[in-house]
């Protein structure tokens, strides 16, 4: 490790401490690493939206003489009113067309994937002569207990209550699976910045010693 | 026109104009029927015809039940225990005197459930008015920013105290999610909610934030409609609206017949699925796919 990288990962290092002295409780460190990631990612992304977007999206098709892309230009611009008190009205058609494009983008797309590909998949052969079938019998009872328990026109009570509470357990099942996973994954994460810690040390100390 | 019989046309109108543009459009674009190469050049893909059908009868069931709540004809909705969850938290917030946290998600308000969390935020901004104690709102998102402002604002109006809002309090914080959820991290432990409200859409932040407010021993709340961040909720938080229930809660605290028209729908929706899963088990038990196949998306 050179003296560049190690002056370099000398400042990693030390930030990963100021983060996890939060676990401690708060303190000037944590403070100063908040601020500084706080302060680095919106010059960052301030930078990033210049250059992916405004230069290439707006700029560089206006100056290639594609003029209605002033249209999204001026959506922009009418942002900008959100300024000033007696023209902030101004911005919502902006906002109206982001909402709008948004959601009819998102709607097919949400009916595509979350309902009628489920739809597909779930539908399975069912019966009591084998351990699959019976599987996919526990399946479709979970997925209709699930599905009651997010009906609202309806009290949970009586029948359709034990059912209800029947698709609550489904969901908590689920997420206790999920959880277990993802702790896993985080637990990984604190392994890398461990080892992180320890190999940059070690070089630290063979390169003083 | 099963469903919507002519004599009651004028009723259905948007439904119908619907339908007209599209047989318009299968008329006037001959190339609906193209070959399967062709397909990126025409304006109608007969492989999705579900898609359609699955389209215009969600639309044909929401536009029916808007109407019906437009019309004041009553619409029952089961009372989301979630709701006593979050007047409870602002009251324990009142009663220490300690302000109050809404984390809208950290997507862009073009995300239904950023809308769920803004119609959610004006309803806790009218509670939190009332009791007059100060309601923080980082945002992650720039559009989400004058959204935010113009829910808590009317808010404080439709609670009779304009003057107490204070734009101040709803602040971007940063695009990036990290830094975002640092920042929140500090409002929890410098300015010390008592009640921290997270609804909207969370991603790997979820964690963080909740057990940092776990922490300070604040009364949380939470939603969202992302299925792997709900886990982590269900944990460190006092109360969990899962799923759809954030969508149910917008409609259900706004009364408003668009919102109340459109759960009514995807009630009816819902049912109409689990009769369609059913009816499909058993055909395809019985060894007949084509049911089945039907529903196959390319």
């Amino acid at each position: 490790m050179g003296t560049a990288e190690l002056i370099w990962n000398g400042v990693a290092a030390f930030l990963v401490l100021c983060i996890y002295s939060f676990l401690y409780k708060d303190n000037p460190f944590y403070k100063f690493a908040e601020h500084l990631v706080v302060g680095v990612s919106a010059g960052y992304f301030a930078m990033i939206l210049y250059y992916n977007a405004f230069l290439p999206k707006l700029i560089h098709p206006l100056l290639a003489g594609q003029w209605w892309y002033i249209i999204p230009g001026i959506l922009g611009l009418l942002m900008w009113a959100r300024f000033s008190r007696k023209y902030q009205w101004l911005s919502r058609p902006t906002l109206g067309f982001v909402i709008g494009s948004g959601a009819g983008v998102a709607i097919p797309l949400y009916l595509q994937n979350y309902v009628i590909r489920q739809v597909h998949a779930t539908m399975l052969p069912v019966g009591f002569t084998s351990w699959p079938l019976i599987t996919n019998l526990l399946i479709i009872i979970m997925v209709f207990c699930s599905l009651t328990y997010f009906y609202f026109s309806k009290q949970h009570k009586g029948a359709f209550g034990a059912a209800a509470t029947f698709g609550i357990w489904t969901l908590m099942i689920g997420f206790g699976a999920g959880f277990g996973m993802t702790v896993m994954g985080r637990v990984a994460l604190l392994a890398e910045r461990v080892v992180f810690l320890r190999d940059y040390f070690a070089e630290l100390l063979s390169a003083l010693f | 026109m099963i469903i919507f019989p002519c004599s009651k046309a004028p009723r259905y109108r948007p439904f119908l104009r619907v339908v007209f543009l599209l047989i318009c459009i299968l008329l006037i674009d001959p190339s609906w029927s193209l070959a399967q190469e062709d397909l990126t050049e025409s304006w109608f893909n007969p492989n999705r015809v579900n898609m359609l059908v699955f389209l215009v009868f969600f639309f044909g069931v929401i536009i029916y039940f808007i109407r019906r709540a437009k019309k004041g004809k009553s619409l029952f909705i089961r009372r989301i225990a979630g709701l006593d969850a979050i007047e409870e938290a602002v009251g324990r917030a009142t009663e220490m005197g300690r302000p109050v946290l809404f984390v809208p998600g950290i997507e862009d308000v073009n995300q239904i459930q950023t809308v769920a969390a803004m119609i959610i935020l004006g309803n806790v901004a009218k509670m939190v008015a009332g009791y007059d104690i100060p309601l923080f709102v980082p945002i992650c998102r720039p559009f989400v920013v004058p959204v935010a402002e113009e829910r808590v604002k009317e808010g404080y109006a439709s609670a009779g105290r304009p003057d107490a809002y204070n734009r101040d309090n709803v602040r971007y914080i940063s695009d990036e999610q990290f830094a975002y959820a640092a920042g929140v991290q500090g409002i929890m432990l410098r300015d010390k909610p008592m009640a921290n409200l997270l609804f909207g859409s969370f991603f790997a932040e979820s964690l963080m934030l909740a057990e940092t407010g776990f922490l300070t021993g604040a009364i949380q709340v939470a939603g969202t409609a992302n299925i792997h961040q709900l886990p982590f909720f269900v944990v460190a938080c006092d109360y969990t609206i899962i799923g759809e229930e954030l969508f149910a809660t917008s409609a259900y605290l706004s009364k408003e017949p668009k919102l109340l028209g459109s759960l009514k729908g995807s009630d009816l929706a819902k049912a109409v699925i689990m009769g369609i899963l059913a009816l499909g088990a058993i055909l395809v038990s019985f060894g007949v796919i084509e049911f089945k196949n039907w529903f196959f998306i390319q």
